[in-house]
């Protein structure tokens, strides 16, 4: 979560100060989320993420110089630079940044891993504004339909770019994955030992019965959708940030010394990522002529 | 004698016989219906289960087996009619042909959608266009047609077992009941079958059609698809009724486009009309002319496009009749071009 939350904070520092290119969707406050669920994937297992995938990347374990390196364009990019903050690929982690339309992929993905008798199983990450886009109910529909063993996780931070949910959303959120008889367990925890219970519960399910599942993870997104659009009052953020912060939660178990040898550690990690990522070189053009 | 829905069909059986990963997913592919035109009949009998009977989903199930795709499965997907393709766009544009390279090569989706397209079946606006067209342009995805020359089972046999990138599968719906073409059919016709590949595709045919023994052509026809054999006929009545001859070029793999065959062709005819069955403007006659323009390999003497009418296709077949390119106009428009160039 502290290495999610300080490779974070470095992007937004750094995009004022021209290192970073194009856009970004940072994961401050939501870091519970993805370490909670993505402790407990063994190695053959599939994440699919969305535009937010950051920190689901890091907490997979993903690289953060090779993800610093993707998002400045440098040819030791995840993916050499051609994808950006929100088109990652690396082992068994997917993302894509059209919000909805990577559930049908998610859902493909699990049924081939069970059509294939491997015993790997599926985690989709989506947001409450991707519920908007009917394909997701498609997908849905799929999930149960043909028992694909996949667990999605809705991250429901109540808002969608600078739209509140209750501007977009009728009916509930749980109640959509229970209509196509998707067995859904519900949080409203920034808690990730309280994330990492429930999300064991539902995996250990999962694999004891491949079928879909769904945890819906009601969660707090402190920082703007992208760089500079929050539109939302400072007093709400203040009280977000001063209640349910999930670093703090957490760290307050920690013996002092610990917690700052452990902020330390990821500080001077993510610096020295950052610092490589950005001697790293632009990566060969190659010949596009033949792409004509 | 084996039309060519006979062959597409096959060509889906030998798929299936020859490797265990191939699946097939599709709206009423089960048997004993087999499909809305027919061409999966009798493989939900023979592979109960690898042919999967889908919901009214077809963003759902095209983005369904791009994962199962990724995961090293061979799936196929029926799309009931072409038109229906709009509905699977944006996981065919912003999805499934991006990955390959916006992974930056770490994956591949080897992926094949096929759809019954285009019209003169009287079924109206929504169920008769024919709309590769919007999928031409789109980086990453291959866009195949068979049409009535060569073996289009093989084709479709080779593209599900071979492909490394999604592949869409264009059939026209009129050339379902044509018979497959042989020597004694094409007795009339000199037929060379180039095979040409690019940008890493798999290679696929390029068919060349003259009229046996009769002097060089004076005009190149650039067809695909069942357009194809409307050029075919509008040859005939040419050469018979007007003597004028025609060389007819027919790819099978329309994006990536490879103009070397017809540039072949149009270095002795120097005129060119292109036939599609798609609207007009911004088609792929429009890329084809364009293409044999910029390269100035040839010097052209002159260029025509036939397409549809700038509509939508109309239900009555009076109308439909007028709208869509027909032999007499193909006829009309070599005379046209012979006469201007």
């Amino acid at each position: 979560m502290c290495l999610v939350r300080r490779f974070e904070e470095t992007v937004l520092d750094n995009f004022s100060k021209g290192a970073f290119h194009g856009t970004t969707h940072t994961y401050i406050g939501q870091e519970a989320n993805a370490a909670g669920v993505l402790a407990h994937l063994q190695p053959e297992d599939i994440v699919i993420s969305n535009h937010r995938c950051h920190g689901h990347f890091l907490a997979y374990g993903g690289d953060p110089r090779a993800l610093f390196a993707e998002m400045m364009g440098k040819g030791t990019g995840v993916c050499g630079g051609r994808g950006g903050s929100q088109h990652l690929h690396w082992r068994n982690f997917y993302s894509n940044g059209i919000l909805g339309g990577t559930l049908p992929l998610a859902v493909g993905m699990a049924l081939g891993e069970k059509l294939k008798g491997s015993h790997a199983m599926t985690v989709v990450f989506l947001g409450d504004g991707a519920l908007g886009e009917g394909v997701v109910y498609e997908a849905l529909n799929l999930a149960a339909l043909w028992q694909a063993p996949l667990l999605f996780v809705l991250e429901n931070n109540r808002i969608a770019q600078t739209t509140p949910v209750e501007l977009a959303l009728a009916g509930g959120i749980a109640e959509r994955f229970e209509a196509f008889g998707i067995p859904t367990a519900e949080v409203d925890s920034s808690d990730v030992l309280e994330i990492w219970a429930l999300a064991g519960e539902c995996l250990a399910k999962l694999r004891a019965n491949p079928g879909p599942q769904a945890v819906v993870i009601r969660t707090c997104r402190f920082g703007p959708h992208s760089k500079g659009d929050d539109t939302r009052p400072a007093q709400e953020i203040e009280r977000m940030r001063s209640q349910r912060d999930p670093l703090e939660i957490h760290e307050d178990r920690l013996a002092a010394d610990t917690r700052r040898a452990l902020q330390n550690e990821v500080q001077a990690q993510i610096e020295d990522a950052f610092r490589q990522a950005l001697a790293d070189p632009y990566p060969e053009t190659g010949d596009f002529a033949e792409h004509h | 004698m084996p039309t060519i829905l006979d062959s597409l069909n096959y060509g889906l059986k030998r798929a299936f016989a020859a490797d265990p990963n191939v699946y097939l997913l599709g709206e009423d592919v089960l048997d004993p219906y087999g499909g809305a035109f027919k061409v999966t009949r009798g493989l939900s009998s023979a592979y109960p289960e690898r042919v999967l009977t889908t919901p009214v989903s077809e963003a759902g199930i095209t983005g369904l087996a791009a994962g199962m795709a990724m995961r090293g499965l061979r799936p196929v997907v029926e799309i009931m009619f072409g038109d229906f393709l709009t509905l699977t766009a944006d996981q065919l544009i912003n999805h499934i042909s991006k990955f390959r390279w916006m992974y930056n090569d770490q994956v591949q989706v080897p992926l094949v959608v096929r759809t019954p397209m285009g019209g003169r079946r009287g079924y109206g606006p929504t169920h008769s266009q024919t709309l590769e067209k919007l999928f031409m342009g789109v980086p990453g995805l291959v866009v195949v047609a068979p049409t009535f020359l060569g073996d289009p089972g093989e084709l479709l046999c080779r593209m599900i077992l071979e492909t490394v990138d999604p592949v869409l599968f264009v059939e026209n719906k009129l050339l379902y009941l044509l018979p497959v073409q042989d020597e004694t059919s094409l007795a009339e016709f000199e037929l060379l079958e180039t095979n040409t590949s690019s940008g890493g595709t798999l290679s696929t045919p390029t068919y060349s059609l003259a009229l046996r023994g009769a002097p060089p052509a004076m005009v190149t026809i650039g067809a695909y698809g069942y357009m194809a054999e409307l050029a075919r006929q509008a040859m005939l009545k040419l050469a018979y009724e007007h003597e004028i001859f025609a060389e007819l070029v027919v790819p099978t793999r329309l994006a990536p486009l490879d103009i070397d065959p017809l540039q072949g062709s149009l270095r002795h005819t120097c005129r060119l009309l292109v036939v599609e069955e798609g609207s007009l403007s911004m088609g792929w006659g429009a890329e084809v002319i364009a293409r044999c323009t910029e390269t100035q390999a040839v010097p052209l003497k002159a260029v025509r496009r036939l397409a549809a009418a700038n509509l939508p296709v109309p239900a009555s077949t009076f109308l439909e009749a007028k709208a869509l390119p027909s032999v007499e106009q193909i006829v009309e428009k070599c005379l046209e071009i012979t006469r201007d160039g």
